[in-house]
């Protein structure tokens, strides 16, 4: 007999041969779910201020711009901390780093994560934002690119379009989602709090995370 | 369970009794605790239907846990069809025999991990290394205990009894041996010994071809596994390797997608008390080569390992909906004296008194100890996000140890025999039974103690010494509370 058969059939011996209540088809109605879709009233100006607020908390720097803005915005983000190189995915719209200096390099499939490793900023858009947690959700579309791209290099410039791409709550984030997709969710750059629990930012991850918030256009 | 690594653990209140001696750990642990358990009540207040996601979170786990042979075979199905392999593991020796063959079948003798309690369970390190393959353990906290030779003390930040001097020390010894070593001059700051470890951790991460995790969720409509973590190592393990294996427990699954909506928002605020925790990983299977994002080959292992024997007791099955956010430990009293180790068990505090002796029976002294390693006040089923009843099942496993009974062992029906060293308890119980439908002589005994008083010794003699150890003797009272009530309302009572 198979480890499955046998582990399916203590199972099955465990559970019994009672009825069971609830059949799985009717899973809709097994579970309460009288929790809130989002917590609190507020306006959409009001989420976006509340996603600004939570994301600073975690200590992503956050700033507010407009299209027009934005390259000159992310140039100077980027000249602030002279990465040599920036690591852009290959569906980013062109006009974002159009005033940027460095060299850009797209992720290949070729490219070794140690040849990622050399370059020290990457830009990036996102799926979506939820405002009550502070988080930024990648899903690998092309303004965000592969998993990797964001997790070597020590600086997240991440951009948002809002209001469109904010909801409030995780519940609303989830809605919005494909589970196909490989997903992301990042609330701040990367912590730890395992030593004496002093948070320390950047461990493993990008120590800096900067989200810009593009209103209008 | 293998269990290998607290082969010859004392029983509790042994391992507790010289824990409780040393101070710096009982510092370091104080500190914690009460740390993030005042951090845990504000995060929690600001969601004002905490208490309706807590009941959702328990009936998600209960549906799921009721039709568990089902949602298996879904998952399987939805993890199959997305490209991923996915293996079946009885017990702790058949999980890491699959892992350690799924490893050499790759060629490769390194894996870097991601923290995870499962592979601790089996003691996967340890069953890899016999076979020439070196594991990393990549959490700061689990590095810290891997360098030390040490064992994790905590579910959430296992290396919360070392301090920082312990760390810097640890690491300055340790680091050359398994890699880059430390830089020269490592002062005891958290920031620079974080920067070390990142140096430490890099060159393995670009270079591991290897990754092993466990999983928080498993999703058995889609076929997805969740990963939540904070300092990117998970990530760099989950994304960078050609081959991903993920050994997980039979009971992480939930049921749909839209689930995940009521754990990422109890789980991260009951554990480390954010309103989200850095990272999140989600991924399905493998990805197709178009995209090419993250592993190639993907294996989960389900691991059973005595989560059936679980699931067959009614009272004790309520232990497998723990989602390891470890709140019940923060408030523990007995866990903020005693620390982890004393609970001879990869799951320690309040949760691990009652998932260890489930999970691997109560035929070691250690596993039989461990119910009594409560005060049973109930904080920890305060606090839990899916309200385990875990002082239900402590009274639940203490009658079973004392008086016997039927139990599921490795999915048999058998019948324990009451443990040995409870004589005592026994007797008395019996006596008790005896004296209370026989009033004459409970009357008797009563008056014969209350006049007796000042003779009492102030400990037990003979097997009764254990118990009175480490508790005050209750004083018998001048008069017996049947005497008083005849003296004081005797006559009422006739008048009527």
């Amino acid at each position: 007999m198979s480890s499955r058969d046998i582990i399916l059939g203590r199972v099955r011996r465990a559970l019994g041969e009672a009825p069971r209540g609830d059949a799985p088809e009717s899973y809709e109605t097994a579970v309460d779910r009288e929790y809130r879709r989002e917590h609190g009233a507020r306006t959409t100006e009001e989420t976006v201020d509340l996603l600004a607020e939570n994301l600073a908390d975690y200590r992503a720097i956050v700033h507010r711009t407009d299209p027009e803005e934005l390259p000159h915005l992310i140039m100077r983000l980027l000249n602030e901390r002279w990465p040599d190189t920036v690591l852009v995915p290959p569906g980013l719209p062109p006009e974002w780093m159009s005033a940027a200096d460095p060299p850009r390099i797209h992720d290949r499939a070729v490219s070794t994560a140690a040849e990622l490793d050399r370059s020290g900023a990457v830009v990036t858009g996102c799926a979506v934002a939820i405002a009550e947690t502070g988080t930024i959700v990648l899903d690998g579309s092309p303004d965000q690119g592969r998993r990797r791209i964001t997790l070597i290099p020590d600086h997240h410039i991440c951009v948002v379009r809002v209001p469109d791409q904010v909801v409030s709550s995780v519940p609303q984030a989830l809605e919005r989602l494909d589970p196909t997709r490989p997903l992301t969710w990042i609330s701040g750059p990367s912590a730890t709090s395992d030593i004496e629990l002093d948070r320390v930012e950047g461990v493993h991850g990008p120590r800096t995370l900067e989200v810009v918030l593009v209103s209008g256009g | 369970m293998s269990g290998s690594t607290f082969v010859g653990m004392p029983a509790f209140p042994k391992a507790a009794h010289e824990a409780v001696g040393n101070t710096t750990l009982r510092a370091n642990l104080r500190h914690a605790t009460h740390t993030i358990r005042d951090k845990r009540a504000k995060a929690v207040a600001e969601l004002d239907d905490w208490a309706l996601l807590r009941e959702a979170g328990k009936q998600i786990k209960d549906h799921t846990l009721r039709h568990l042979d089902t949602y298996l075979v879904q998952l399987e199905e939805a993890v199959t069809a997305a490209g991923g392999v996915v293996h079946w593991a009885a017990d702790a020796d058949e999980a890491n025999r699959i892992v350690t063959r799924l490893v050499k079948e790759t060629g490769e003798s390194e894996v870097v991990k991601v923290k995870s309690m499962a592979t601790q369970e089996i003691g996967l390190n340890e069953a890899l290394e016999a076979e020439g393959i070196h594991a990393y353990e990549t959490d700061l906290a689990e590095l810290i205990v891997q360098l030390g030779h040490d064992r994790p003390s905590h579910i959430l930040v296992p290396a919360i009894h070392r301090n920082r001097g312990e760390i810097r020390d640890i690491f300055a010894k340790e680091m050359g041996a398994w890699g880059r070593p430390a830089p020269e001059g490592l002062t005891d700051t958290p920031a620079e010994l974080a920067e070390a470890a990142r140096l430490h951790l890099r060159e393995k991460f670009l270079r591991a071809k290897v990754g092993i995790s466990g999983a928080n969720f498993m999703v058995a409509e889609t076929g997805t596994l969740v990963v939540v973590e904070s300092e990117g190592n998970g990530r760099m393990c989950l994304t960078l390797p050609e081959t991903l294996i993920s050994v997980v427990g039979i009971e992480k699954i939930v049921p749909t997608w839209r689930d995940l909506e009521v754990f990422l928002q109890t789980l991260p605020r009951s554990s480390t008390a954010e309103r989200m925790n850095p990272y999140t990983s989600m991924w399905t299977g493998t990805s197709d080569a178009e995209t090419a994002d993250g592993p190639r080959a993907f294996h989960l292992v389900l691991l059973d390992n005595g989560r059936t024997d679980t699931l067959a007791d009614e009272v004790g099955r309520q232990a497998l909906r723990c989602i390891r956010c470890s709140a019940c430990l923060n408030v523990c009293p007995v866990y903020e004296r005693a620390g982890g180790h004393a609970y001879g068990s990869v799951y320690p505090g309040p949760i691990g008194a009652i998932l260890s002796p489930q999970l691997r029976g109560t035929a070691s002294e250690i596993d039989a100890s461990l119910p009594y390693a409560s005060s049973l006040c109930g904080a920890c089923y305060e606090v839990c996000p899916v309200a385990i009843d875990i002082p239900e099942v402590l009274v639940h496993l203490r009658e079973r140890i004392v008086q016997g009974g039927p139990a599921t062992r490795h999915g048999n029906r058998v019948v324990l025999k009451p443990a040995k060293g409870h004589a005592a308890e026994r007797a008395a119980m019996r006596a008790a039974g005896w004296a209370f439908t026989h009033p004459g002589a409970l009357r008797a005994g009563q008056r014969v103690a209350s006049r007796t008083r000042r003779f009492h010794p102030r400990t037990l003699p003979g097997p009764g010494r254990a118990w009175s150890a480490t508790r005050d003797l209750p004083l018998v009272p001048a008069e017996p509370f049947r005497d008083w009530w005849q003296r004081t309302h005797g006559d009422k009572e006739s008048g009527k």
